[in-house]
């Protein structure tokens, strides 16, 4: 860890205006960054630490709900209105993490998870994510947790989290705050592929703080999230699927799926719902979502698994969520 | 008292004795410090004036350190010192070593070596230091995989004519296997606080074996052995990662020497991954041939394993192979692959954690093929003496356990079948496996002390890794001395005290407890002799020694004096003359999840037999931490090393997983008691590795009978698990 100075913001504006400085990073549940910064991954002059700020309300926004950005995890995951309109959110919530860290780590911090690739934890290796024009060691090395969508010759890396994804499916919208602006992006348009710029996970600007993510009002339907890992807890997704499925007349009314731990961001692809909707749930059907959903895939060797396990794991959970039987 | 044990002790005496203790489920005395964070770790201890250390690694796989630039650190703040002197260590000692380990930290031979220690006043000043040191190395290019490089054979057991066995036989199995390499993952880091006055050196440090670590740290810095002190009362976890003296230690006694102030080195948990002792990767092959019951007349177990160049450890894999089974064709062979990850060492049941589990596939395989209930295939193959050398086996519980166990889990005695029970998503299955591990003593001594009120003292250097070691040494003295455990103050990990066996291999308790006990018959005969009267004779009880025509309280025949014995106990013919062993069985269900692939076992037995059982509570939690490590073993465990440079990729907690308590259901232990007079003198056997010794393998076992997925390769994480289902 590199010594570094420590400023509280008191207030919106001035923490926009701290963090717009170089080297300045938001703290907020500290559970990735202080871990990055132990390892020397992020090394930051300046922290400042935002968790003084009033952005930790749930509320009811028209029919939606607007969650603070400073809402710890467990909070959310325990709302009483998030399990009865959003229980897709709640359940990934609970499906990451441990306890201890989920009644640390906020919303907004969580949209910015930074990616569990071992060599961008490692700074004795090659990351362009980290160091930009380095390479990337994973592509010829240990790829087992990495993207087989959307990925680029410099970074394989995924957006390992559990809550985005969620919040994909139910496509809610991030809240951004500036000194002097505010803007909108939704969930779904949060994060970025990495093309040739990997250090930038996502769309935020310096200067720019995550005040909160507005769920749309509720839809109802069946929601699910699955997350496929080797041990039952504390550990990321091989992959995930989120779900918020609904059939009328035994037909697709409602078809919001998003994917985690495929690619450098929650992978929603409004395509699945465009075939689905309006169908009869049938396995041959689920497989042509799933031809659709891995058309482009590639894998690195060690992570080819995760494009069947993307299939079936999509079948699962169209499987439980319409009745089909496997 | 000494004694070379050269023949079987089956006067059973702590069966004869009356304080009713031996074997009770107590509870660890020092239990209550431990979950209430007042244990106090090597880490832990508030020192005066205490520098801060961190040890410095290099990213190469091999070469030398040619330049350590002091000067590119030495003006950062609180930075005192930076250590490359070359006694600095690069690697762990191997256990039992009880000499310097390889030397100088500046060769490097793995990546992430250690080669240098910066010292600040600070903490986390020292981190960021060391991670500016500039240090200036020249690499070579070296292998690190072991399927790219030539073996050697080490170790060949061959008998009648294997090839030939397999061609005649009316079933065989012919199969391969990979597993992955192991940490020991222990909860508390390398960590040591070095104190260097008057010419002497203490250490607080976090250690196993502390006669042999005494010797290995004494040579590694130049010291006479009298010079060095080493403490470690409580140890957070071993797991064999702590046999052997570690890199922080030498490094915090160099530099407490070269500043003569105190020195803390703690590692991080990435440096513990790294550079302390991994469990070998292995490739395997068994062969099995059998008549048309199912009878073995050919036995097979080849296995290839890595380590560093120079490094003697080659992991066991076969030792249990050599005597579970019968088959008068064998053959065993095991080799060795030289390759540059950090060093493959003692890691949890070294041998048999690997090697059982596959062997224990192949029988299941076999049972398929024969049609015989995989049960009955193991107890039809139970041999009369040891296959290889004729040795006729002191006690043996197999038969017992496979039986008990089944009996206590519902196994089914039917052929298998898979893929009979599905819910929902999820295939239900069960299987078997037998356990196996070879038992070990060392020697040991303990003084035992009678107070003049009445109570004792027990002194050693036995350390308590965690195991119990303080509640059944004050059992075996309370038993022996007719005191309860309450009254017996046993005091541990400190080279002050006599010098123990040191907790490894199992030993730990048969071999100390054993010295604890001839402490006390020591005593008993002290006490024999003042009354005039024969040492058996005696009972003690509550205080009181009673003899044929009288009684005393033993305060009064103390008369205001301690009195104190030293018990010696050596290992002699007698655990040569006998093939001695601990067996066990394991019966695993699980539930495989069609789509994913995922492997979830929802109940587990083990029957055990340990020879007696000194505490039925710590045994069987030694019993539980085991089947626990059986599922990580089958499930999750796996060191990733880089294909390149042969690094770590995975080393923390999070990334190389142990099974967490969602991944371990209701753990069900038979402790089967049984006395072994060739094993010790207290006719106890090791319990500590025996409860991973083949468990995986009834894991495995009970996938195939879930989804018929047999799988080859160690972990079975979902991908292997679905790539070998059955698609339809």
């Amino acid at each position: 860890m590199r010594p570094f100075d420590y400023q509280r913001a008191e207030r919106l504006a001035h923490a926009a205006q701290l963090t717009a400085q170089s080297d300045t990073l938001a703290l907020a549940g500290g559970t990735n960054l202080v871990d990055l910064m132990k390892l020397q991954v992020e090394t930051p002059q300046v922290l400042v630490d935002i968790g003084r700020l009033p952005l930790g309300t749930i509320e009811a926004e028209g029919d939606g709900l607007r969650i603070g950005a400073l809402v710890s995890n467990t909070d959310t995951a325990v709302h009483p209105r998030v399990r009865a309109d959003y229980p897709v959110l709640a359940r990934a919530i609970l499906a990451g993490a441990t306890q201890q860290l989920r009644n640390k780590a906020t919303t907004g911090g969580n949209l910015c998870q930074r990616t569990r690739c071992y060599y961008f934890t490692n700074i004795d290796q090659p990351c362009n994510k980290r160091e930009p024009g380095s390479g990337c060691g994973a592509i010829d090395g240990i790829a087992r947790i990495h993207a087989v969508l959307g990925a680029s010759t410099h970074c394989i890396a995924t957006y390992p989290g559990d809550m985005a994804v969620a919040m994909a499916a139910l496509d809610a919208t991030v809240e951004i705050a500036s000194e002097n602006a505010s803007r909108s992006v939704p969930v779904r348009e949060f994060h970025r592929l990495p093309g040739d710029t990997p250090e930038r996970d996502n769309v935020l600007e310096p200067g720019e703080i995550i005040t909160a993510v507005t769920l749309p009002a509720p839809v109802g339907g069946t929601q699910i999230y699955r997350k496929v890992r080797e041990r039952s807890s504390y550990a990321f997704a091989l992959c995930s699927v989120a779900a918020v499925i609904d059939l009328a007349d035994n037909r697709f009314t409602r078809a919001d799926l998003a994917f985690g731990s495929l690619a450098h961001k929650p992978w929603h692809d409004p395509r699945l719902a465009d075939l689905l909707i309006g169908k009869e749930p049938s396995l041959a059907l689920f497989d042509k979502a799933a031809d659709l959903l891995l058309e482009d895939t590639q894998g690195y060797g060690e992570n080819d698994f995760k494009i069947p396990l993307a299939r079936r794991t999509l079948a699962a959970v169209l499987c439980e969520a319409t009745g089909v039987e496997a | 008292m000494h004694l070379k044990q050269d023949k079987p002790d089956n006067r059973n005496v702590l069966d004869t004795t009356a304080q009713g203790v031996i074997g009770a489920p107590l509870t660890r005395p020092e239990g209550l410090l431990k979950v209430t964070g007042t244990a106090t770790y090597a880490a832990e201890y508030e020192v005066e004036g205490c520098l801060e250390g961190v040890l410095v690694s290099v990213p190469i796989m091999s070469g030398e350190v040619l330049s350590i630039d002091e000067d590119s650190v030495l003006a950062m703040p609180g930075v005192v010192a930076v250590i490359s002197d070359e006694r600095l260590t690069g690697r762990a000692a191997q256990g039992t070593a009880g000499e310097a380990p390889f030397q100088p930290a500046q060769t490097v031979c793995y990546w992430g070596q250690p080669v240098a220690l910066v010292v600040a006043e600070t903490f986390e000043q020292a981190r960021d230091a060391a991670k500016h040191l500039v240090i200036e190395t020249r690499a070579q290019d070296v292998p690190v995989d072991p399927e790219k490089v030539d073996t050697k054979v080490e170790e060949t057991t061959r008998t009648g004519d294997l090839a030939h066995a397999m061609a005649e036989a009316a079933h065989s199995v012919d199969v391969e296997f990979t597993t992955e390499g192991h940490a020991s993952a222990a909860m508390e880091p390398h960590a040591a606080i070095a104190q260097w006055q008057d010419d002497s050196l203490t250490v607080h440090a976090s250690l196993q074996m502390l006669k042999f670590n005494r010797a290995e740290l004494a040579d590694s810095l130049g010291l006479k052995e009298e010079q060095v002190r080493l403490v470690s009362p409580y140890v957070g976890g071993g797991f064999g990662s702590k046999l052997g003296i570690s890199q922080e230690a030498v490094a915090a006694s160099l530099a407490a020497m070269h500043l003569g102030r105190p020195v803390r080195v703690v590692m991080s948990r990435q440096q513990v991954f790294q550079t302390i002792m991994r469990r070998s990767e292995t490739h395997q092959r068994v062969r099995l041939a059998a008549d048309n019951e199912g009878r073995l007349t050919g036995f097979g177990h080849e296995a290839r394993v890595s380590n560093l160049p120079g490094e003697s450890f080659a992991e066991p894999v076969l030792q249990s192979s050599q005597f579970l089974y019968a088959g008068e064709n064998r053959l065993l062979q095991l080799e060795i692959a030289r390759i540059h990850r950090m060093t493959a060492g003692s890691v949890r049941a070294p041998g048999e954690a690997v090697g059982v589990q596959t062997v224990e596939q192949a029988m299941d395989m076999l049972a398929e093929k024969a049609g015989i209930d995989p049960v009955e295939l193991r107890l039809r193959n139970i041999p009369e003496k040891h296959p290889a050398n004729g040795k006729p086996f002191s006690s043996r519980k197999l038969a017992e356990a496979l039986r008990e166990g089944a009996k206590a889990f519902g196994w089914e005695p039917r052929p298998r079948k898979p893929r009979h029970t599905r819910e929902g998503e999820w295939w239900i299955g069960t299987g078997v496996a037998s356990a196996a591990r070879v038992h070990a003593v060392v020697e040991a001594k303990a003084r035992v002390t009678l107070r003049p009120d009445g109570t004792a003292v027990v002194e050693t250097d036995m350390t308590d890794i965690g195991t119990g070691t303080y509640a059944i040494l004050g059992q075996v003295a309370g038993e022996m001395l007719g005191l309860m455990p309450d009254d017996i103050d046993v005091r541990l990990g400190d080279t002050d005290f006599p010098a123990g066996s040191g907790s490894g291999g199992s030993w730990g308790a048969a071999s100390c407890g054993s010295a604890v006990f001839l402490a006390c018959e020591g005593l008993r005969k002290k006490l024999a002799e003042r009354l005039k009267v024969a040492d058996d004779g005696l009972t003690l009880k509550d205080g009181f020694v009673r003899w044929d025509g009288g009684e005393k309280a033993l305060t009064e025949l103390l008369d205001g004096k301690p009195l104190d014995a030293t018990g010696h106990f050596e290992p002699g013919d007698s655990t040569e003359d006998m093939a001695i062993s601990s067996y066990g069985a394991f019966f695993a269900e699980v539930a495989v999840n069609h789509w994913t692939g995922e492997t979830r076992v929802r109940r587990m037995t083990g029957a055990f037999g340990i020879g007696r059982v000194l505490n039925a509570r710590t045994a069987r939690s030694q019993c539980l931490g085991g089947m626990t490590w059986c599922i990580g073993n089958a499930l999750t465990e796996t060191l990733l090393f880089d294909p390149n440079d042969g690094h770590l990729v995975n080393c923390d907690l999070a990334e190389y997983h142990v099974p967490v308590n969602r991944d371990v259901p209701d753990l069900d232990v038979l402790l089967l008691e049984e006395r072994d007079g060739s094993a010790s003198p207290i006719q106890a056997k090791g319990v500590g590795e025996l409860g991973l010794c083949g468990g995986a393998g009834a894991i495995a076992n009970a996938i195939y009978d879930a989804c018929g997925a047999r799988v080859f390769a160690y972990p079975m994480a979902p991908n292997r698990v679905l790539a070998a289902m059955p698609q339809n």
